[in-house]
């Protein structure tokens, strides 16, 4: 952890941002300050000589856990639907015509392509 | 008959000879839970259906068309439309979802107090925390308000509130159980495991839990449950007691062992000592890092976990989550960010394996003192008054440091009650829980350990007063 | 093209044709440097982390969903391990070494494409690395193209656009995906035109991909940049060219691109990393997101999945389950069948033509016909191996008489003919419509009975028609 500890090195906003968080100012300013000493907390593991230690990501041993090419029967589209907030319905048959508004999608308010 | 008093074993028993039916078994719950849920809040919902072998159900657990959620307000309604893999077996079993457990959101805290929907009581003093995060889950087998019940332990939150809430609590080796279903904290740490009133409740319900399904790649072996190994006693076995848990100061603010605990402690290893088993001095040397590499491999997967609660294909707006959750996630995503990787996440990671590496020796005879078991505190503190802690997260997160260094490693663990200590406000007992780790894959010999220990002490016959006063045994 | 020539005329010609040389001039001075990343959807059976059916093209929306490929909480991934044997394949058709240990790794960003949050993916340890593959440059010469890698991972769902609302259907969320990553070794659209399409005919080869770019089965992605001609260092800065949905707005996008760029390196501009789109009405590339916003993905090892170790038995293992290849195959047959280039490239062009034309070959031979005859026979005629079986074809040939017609004084016998016995053509041809030529091929073809080569038929006609 070479990395200069400048005031507030911890940045909220950015970490927010990056994190999908929608914070109110407020709490951006007490995660800084909580989340700052807790970093704190953790520089003792600069203490710990590790150069020649391997990472340890997972503890279970394994290796090629893998599966067999064979289906299985999916959720219904009504299970799979059951718990959106917002979801398009079946137009009523004589809109149909005119809007070509499809059931079965999940909708979320407009996104263009990044 | 106190039917509601009677463990897994018992009542398996009971029913089997046809003493009372199941009918009059869940009956005799729901008198309990419709007397004593509104006060202990120790369930988020109640399945009024249920007409098998009743059990609680930590709300991280997906049950098909029972809401679950999480504790959090993220989740209010979500109903899943799949079991998770741990239900699935248990109905096989003939036990059915009496009711989903009220638990810290999403599973991290260590107190219960991090609920969207209220904190959960300690039965034993009606004014403390029952511990976290599987809150409920122990509130309800310590006020006899299911049979069993499971909760998830990611980093002491299966055994912790076992122990401050004076009943058994299990966290199987890490890749034993099915996390499928699971709503995931950290997934290299998360296990399922079962919270019961007995050693011997909790080796079958691990039994039945246990083992592959094709599902979550983690998981290889299954645990066979056998009387005999489970009754076979400690004589001639080593037990490993590690100095470092010990040499903690106490009374400094946020941390150290609470002394009438370490006196409570030392007694049940004499016990155990008394029983047959060689007491041995163990080193785990890394144990004062554990803490820190911890809250950053969790954050660390907690936040890439979360990221899917986008309110889109179910549930709310992320403003929506909870104040220790949204604190994990930034803690987090900073941890694994561009810059910070290195540094943090691995160098974390490179830690964890230095903690394993501790008890792999301590276990192996020809690197260390080869001893069979390790025990210890699970708790450095009895059950505290609810608010207490909740203002510093950093003073929460010491209240971890015993229980953490078995999720790293991903050995099992198990808290059996063993005795009673003061609380540091002075008022009342409460329990006092003995932590046996043991090695890999090696559920069988802590749970005898713990079987030999709970059968020659009578802790397990104390009951809570479910009143704001503890009542001296 | 007519209404530039007038144009010409009225602007004057010498201006425009400065122009030409001023672009001419810079051109030379600088040379493109491109790199290209492919994606290419796997054709299994089920997905790459769930049980589902992988074949969601054209099926009702999230009919094809499970909680693991709609990231519901608690559901796990679990590998399929034929989308790995396939990926396999590929590093290996590709040349690529076969990395001993493999690891996924999630993705981390949001978009609401993408169910968990993360995508599971390889990043530090991919599956194949180091390959190379041969192209065809402009000139007919052979480019090597250095391959980075090939890895593992799944798609994501897809969005439609509805006015102020975005639809989303996860049916293909999950589906295995293996990603081709090249070095910046492309200095022509025609190399990308030729990699782009010797690996659909290598996916197709493999059986494990139909690689149509229409259906998305294959998708493209160039980074561009350019740099002085005769420099070796990579520039500083690449454009990116996503979400572009076709192969032929991508080659114009990336045409602009070498275009657009080297008139702001002359012009002094500092160049920048970008991602551009493709504008289909105003043909032009266009800024959709730039180096500040560019996206941390936060990697780090999946722990839901375990490693996958591979030893050298498994690689041999796959290794012989590979096809000979379109390149192999095609050299065996201009030896073994006495064909010229051409001809082996078009009857190689995929697994099954190959096969047909050799077991008609076999067949043949009993009756006494060589391969070359079958050859162009097959080749000329068209035959649609989907509707007759090689023996039918080896009587068809048996019965119009053998061979082919050599004698180039008969040929121009039969091409006289055709053009005096089509006149309208004739005219058209001379008036300047050139496919007209194609009306009189197929005459002589008619009088020849296919015995007759259309290329020599062409050039014979082309010179009577002078």
């Amino acid at each position: 952890m070479r990395k200069p500890k400048i005031i507030g090195f911890f940045d909220s906003k950015k970490v927010a941002r990056l994190a999908n968080l929608p914070l109110t100012s407020e709490e951006e300013e007490k995660y800084s300050e909580q989340l700052s000493k807790i970093l704190d907390y953790i520089e003792q593991l600069n203490k710990v000589d590790t150069k020649d230690v391997e990472p340890t990501f997972n503890v279970s041993g394994q290796a090629n856990v893998m599966r067999k090419d064979t289906m299985d029967v999916c959720l219904p589209q009504e299970d799979a639907l059951s718990n959106a907030p917002q979801k398009k319905n079946a137009v009523p048959a004589r809109l149909a015509a005119k809007r070509a508004v499809r059931q079965g999608f999940f909708v979320t308010k407009g996104v263009f392509k990044v | 008959m106190d039917i509601t008093g009677l463990t897994l074993a018992e009542t398996l028993k009971a029913l089997k000879n046809k003493e009372f039916s199941l009918e009059e078994l869940n009956k005799a719950y729901f008198v309990r839970i419709d007397k004593y849920n509104t006060e202990l809040n120790a369930y988020l919902n109640i399945n009024r259906g249920n007409s098998k072998i009743p059990a609680a159900i930590k709300d991280v657990i997906s049950t098909r068309g029972i809401p679950t959620t999480a504790a959090s307000k993220i989740l209010e309604g979500f109903i899943p439309p799949y079991d998770a893999t741990v239900i699935g077996k248990l109905t096989e079993q003939g036990i059915g979802v009496i009711g989903k457990t009220n638990c810290d959101e999403f599973a991290m805290g260590s107190s219960g107090e991090n609920s969207a929907f209220g904190p959960t009581k300690n039965p034993w003093d009606l004014n403390k925390v029952p511990g976290g995060s599987s809150s409920g889950s122990a509130a309800a087998v310590s006020a006899d308000l299911c049979v069993f019940a499971l909760g998830s332990d990611t980093g002491g939150s299966i055994r912790q509130p076992a122990s401050l809430c004076g009943i058994v609590g299990l966290k199987p080796t890490y890749g034993r159980v099915s996390r499928y279903g699971l709503m995931a904290m950290a997934s290299s740490l998360d296990q399922i495991g079962p919270i019961t009133k007995s050693v011997e409740d909790a080796t079958l319900v691990l039994d039945w839990i246990s083992g592959s399904d094709g599902y979550d790649s983690n998981v290889s072996k299954k645990f066979t449950y056998s009387e005999d190994k489970l009754k076979s006693g400690v004589k001639g076995l080593k037990v490993g007691v590690p100095k470092e848990y010990f040499a903690v100061p106490a009374g400094r603010q946020g941390g150290g062992l609470d002394p009438k605990i370490k006196k409570v402690i030392e007694e049940a290893i004499k016990k155990l000592e008394e029983l047959g088993a060689e007491i041995v001095e163990v080193s785990l040397p890394h144990s004062k890092y554990a803490l820190a590499a911890y809250y950053i491999i969790v954050p660390s997967e907690v936040s890439s976990n979360m990221a899917r609660y986008d309110g889109i294909r179910f549930g709310l707006g992320r403003e929506n989550i909870g104040a220790e959750v949204k604190r994990r996630i930034m803690l987090g995503t900073f941890a694994l960010s561009s810059g910070y990787y290195d540094e943090y996440y691995t160098k974390a990671a490179r830690i964890r394996t230095l903690v394993k590496q501790d008890f792999e020796k301590a276990f192996d005879p020809s690197t260390g003192s080869g001893v069979d078991v390790i025990v210890g505190p699970v708790s450095p503190t009895t059950a505290w008054n609810i608010g207490e802690k909740i203002d510093d997260p950093l003073t929460m997160y010491l209240q971890d440091v015993y229980t953490i260094s078995a999720n790293l490693a991903g050995i099992p663990g198990l808290s059996v009650p063993c005795g009673f200590a003061h609380a540091p406000d002075g008022a009342g007992l409460l329990p006092v829980g003995l932590q046996i780790l043991g090695k890999q894959w090696d559920e069988e010999t802590i749970l005898r350990v713990g079987y030999a220990y709970e059968q020659s002490t009578d802790w397990r016959k104390e009951k809570p007063s479910l009143s704001s006063r503890t009542c001296p045994p | 093209m007519d209404s530039r020539s007038s144009s010409l005329s009225d602007l004057g010609v010498d201006d425009l044709r400065g122009n030409d040389e001023r672009v001419d001039r810079i051109m030379n001075k600088y040379e493109p440097v491109i790199g290209l990343e492919v994606h290419v959807e796997l054709n299994t059976k089920s997905k790459m982390f769930c049980r589902c059916s992988a074949d969601y093209f054209g099926k009702e929306p999230n009919t094809h969903t499970c909680p693991v490929c709609l990231g519901l909480p608690g559901a796990l991934p679990y590998i399929n391990e034929q989308a790995i044997n396939d990926c396999i394949k590929i590093g290996l058709a590709l040349n690529c070494k076969i990395s001993k240990i493999s690891l996924f790794e999630r993705k981390n960003y949001f978009y609401p494409d993408l169910p968990k949050g993360y995508q599971i993916s390889q990043y530090r340890w991919p599956l194949c690395v180091n390959g190379w593959i041969n192209v065809e440059g402009k000139d007919g010469e052979e480019v090597k193209i250095r391959i980075n890698r090939a890895h593992q991972e799944e798609d994501t769902g897809k969005l439609t656009h509805k006015g102020a609302d975005t639809l989303i259907d996860f049916n293909r969320s999950g589906v295995p995906l293996v990603e081709i990553v090249t070095e910046p070794d492309f200095r022509d659209v025609a190399e990308i035109r030729d990699y782009a399409k010797k690996l659909q005919q290598l996916f197709r080869y493999l059986g494990v991909s139909n690689a149509d770019m229409e259906r998305g089965d294959m998708r493209l992605e160039a980074n561009v940049s350019v740099r002085p001609e005769g420099t070796e260092g990579l520039p500083n800065y690449r454009v990116e060219l996503k979400n572009i949905n076709s192969f032929r707005f991508m080659v114009a996008a990336v045409e602009y691109e070498i275009k657009r760029q080297t008139e702001a390196h002359d012009a002094g501009e500092k160049l920048s990393l970008e991602t551009r789109g493709w504008d289909e009405d105003k043909k032009c590339t266009y800024l959709q997101r730039s180096k500040e916003e560019a996206h941390d993905y936060r990697y780090f090892p999946e722990p839901d999945l375990r490693e996958i170790r591979i030893d050298t038995s498994d690689v041999e293992k796959l290794q012989v389950q590979l096809p000979e290849l379109p390149r192999v195959k095609g050299n065996r047959f201009e030896e073994k069948y006495s064909l010229s280039k051409q001809q082996a490239v078009i009857l190689t062009e995929s697994r099954q033509l190959a096969a047909f034309f050799e077991e008609a070959v076999k067949d043949g031979k009993d009756h006494g016909l060589e391969a070359k005859t079958v050859a162009n026979y097959i080749i000329n005629r068209k035959i649609n191996i989907k509707e007759v079986l090689p023996a039918q074809v080896v009587i068809e040939i048996r019965d119009r008489g053998m061979g082919v017609i050599e004698d180039l004084g008969e040929l121009e016998k039969m091409a006289k003919e055709a053009v005096e016995e089509n006149p309208r053509v004739v005219e058209d041809y001379q008036k300047g419509k050139k496919t007209a030529i194609q009306a009189l091929i197929g005459s002589v073809m008619k009088k020849s009975q296919g015995k007759a080569e259309p290329e020599k038929i062409k050039k014979i006609l082309e010179r009577l028609l002078k």
